[in-house]
């Protein structure tokens, strides 16, 4: 009989299509969120999907497809705060402060003054992983497939610029371009899982798959490979607990991760700072 | 016999270089050359841009007077200041070395023939068996070496270091030093590795190099240590009167006014 309950929830096919996109969500967040974290570009995530939300609004009063106005919008956005913040007259985060939040009241304004696009305006904002379509979740496989092959085929590159951009630049890296692609990789995965699980809860997303891994190796090649397998499993553990729980299933699988998050870092952190104090630092 | 520098091939030339960052220059009216196979410190104060300068031989900046040439085909490698890494990057040793490598399409992982290079070169450094560590667990001489390896694997003929022996001790400086006048005599792959490095250590390390280059803004001084190791050329670089000493046939340089600002400290502690 326990059994048959546990497996009750797959007998509906827009909860299977709901677990099947916020796993395939949680593993695309995991792996660009490696270089969100360790580049510390988690502002830029939070900030980008706050851009999309403007974008996604104008879509909706302009009755635009949403991947078009929203993509446009927050690959626009993700560009522009790259040039801003390189001119080094004001920080990166200021110019995030700015150009995200200008577009995120933008949003608000359109919200109010058109007020039939609340609906889809709505599902960018909370998330709606019950109410997914089929090119949702192709949508998000498409991204997830670039992303690994885009990856694994610039993976020193985009390595050497990460870790040590001057060195990296000096010795034959273009390291704008290694920028500009990781802003267009992480701008289409905001765009594609901001319908899962919505922009307030995108950047924990990004963040966490990406430093529970980072707290369990010391291999930027093993990170590569177990963030996006924690972020699966917070999405599909989170999404399936949420069935249970009755909570939006955005803030469960951010709770799930948050909870192997402490796990890890009680656990790993405390043996590590142990190790490290045992070394000799110069 | 080892030939003067003046008759080995020239593999960089600066001449009346200037170079700003947008601004007013940075540096300006700089002459320097590079022979292949030359051990050259470039020692001035903070601010002076001795990395500005680097940055110009690397390509980074390019200069808006004078010029720079490189012999054609002259392969450049950078070993950066041991404090611009973020130690709580994850990354191994090997990691470190092999980025700097090209990558066989939609291979990102060393192959066989790249994993018994990367280990020569970590072997040749001292770095042996420590591949798979991460960079933080190594001891200061130890990180230094790992960068210089992500340098050497690239096969420069010419080797540029940011301040290679900043925030080091003693026995580090000692272990850094003997590993460049190694690569500098006996690379790898044949003729001398010519060295270009900063340094603020003017006694621990400056001393004891080859050539020296005085810079503040511009070169002020290029000479042997003897030459330039001067109270006339120190003064204008430092700004500072400075004394120098001789001591085992080294010039050993002093601060002038030392005693008088220790008496003051002690009058000050004592009271």
């Amino acid at each position: 009989m326990i059994a048959v309950d546990l497996l009750k929830p797959f007998s509906y096919e827009f909860f299977r299509n709901g677990l099947i996109i916020a796993t395939l969500a949680g593993a695309l967040c995991g792996l660009i969120g490696v270089f969100v974290v360790l580049r510390g570009m988690s502002y830029i995530g939070h900030g980008l999907s706050h851009a999309v939300f403007g974008g996604a609004a104008l879509a909706a009063v302009l009755n635009l497809n949403y991947f078009l106005g929203a993509g446009f919008w927050g690959l626009a956005s993700g560009l522009m705060i790259g040039r801003v913040s390189r001119k080094r007259i004001i920080g990166a985060d200021a110019a995030i402060g700015v150009i995200t939040t200008a577009s995120f009241a933008m949003g608000l304004a359109l919200q109010a003054r058109f007020g039939q696009a609340k609906r889809s305006i709505d599902a960018v904002l909370f998330g709606n992983v019950l109410g997914v379509f089929t090119s949702d979740i192709l949508a998000v496989a498409g991204v997830g497939v670039l992303s690994v092959v885009v990856i694994i085929g610039l993976y020193r590159k985009l390595l050497f610029a990460t870790f040590d951009p001057e060195v990296a630049g000096v010795s034959g890296v273009s390291v704008p371009a290694m920028e500009a692609v990781l802003m267009v990789l992480l701008s289409a995965t905001i765009l594609v899982t901001v319908r899962v699980i919505g922009v307030l809860l995108i950047s924990a997303l990004l963040v966490l798959p990406a430093v529970t891994a980072r707290m369990l190796t010391n291999s930027f090649g093993r990170m590569l490979w177990l963030s996006p397998v924690l972020g699966a499993i917070f999405g599909g553990v989170g999404m399936y607990i949420s069935w249970y729980a009755d909570i939006p299933s955005g803030a469960v699988i951010i709770l799930a991760g948050t909870l192997v998050f402490i796990a890890a870092y009680s656990v790993v952190g405390v043996r590590r700072r142990t190790q490290l104090a045992g070394i000799n630092h110069h | 016999m080892k030939k003067s520098p003046g008759e080995d091939p020239i593999l960089m030339k600066c001449e009346h270089m200037s170079c700003s960052y947008g601004g007013a220059p940075v540096i300006e009216n700089v002459d320097v050359t590079i022979h292949r196979g030359e051990f050259v410190g470039i020692v001035g104060p903070s601010g002076s841009g001795k990395t500005t300068l680097l940055r110009a031989m690397l390509g980074s900046v390019k200069p808006i007077h004078g010029s720079i040439k490189r012999q054609p085909g002259l392969r450049l490698a950078y070993v950066p200041q041991l404090e611009t890494v973020d130690w709580n990057f994850p990354v191994t040793v090997g990691e470190v070395v092999g980025m700097s490598r090209p990558q066989r399409l939609m291979r990102p992982q060393a192959q066989a023939s790249e994993i018994s290079l990367i280990e020569d070169v970590l072997e040749r450094l001292g770095l042996g068996g420590l591949t798979q560590r991460h960079i933080r667990e190594l001891s200061g001489g130890q990180q230094q070496r790992v960068f210089l390896a992500r340098a050497l694997i690239q096969k420069p003929d010419m080797l540029i270091l940011d301040e290679p022996t900043a925030g080091v001790d003693v026995r580090t400086r000692h272990e850094v030093l003997h590993v460049l006048a190694d690569l500098n005599e006996s690379p790898p792959n044949g003729d001398g590795i010519a060295i270009v490095l900063t340094t603020h250590d003017l006694n621990g390390l400056a001393a004891h190099l080859p050539r020296l280059v005085c810079f503040n803004r511009t070169v002020i001084a290029d000479g042997s240590p003897a030459e330039v190791l001067q109270p006339y050329f120190l003064e204008r670089t430092y700004g500072a009167p400075m004394e120098v000493l001789q001591h085992g046939g080294m010039p050993v340089v002093l601060e002038q006014g030392g005693d008088e600002l220790r008496n003051r400290l002690n009058r000050s502690s004592a009271s």
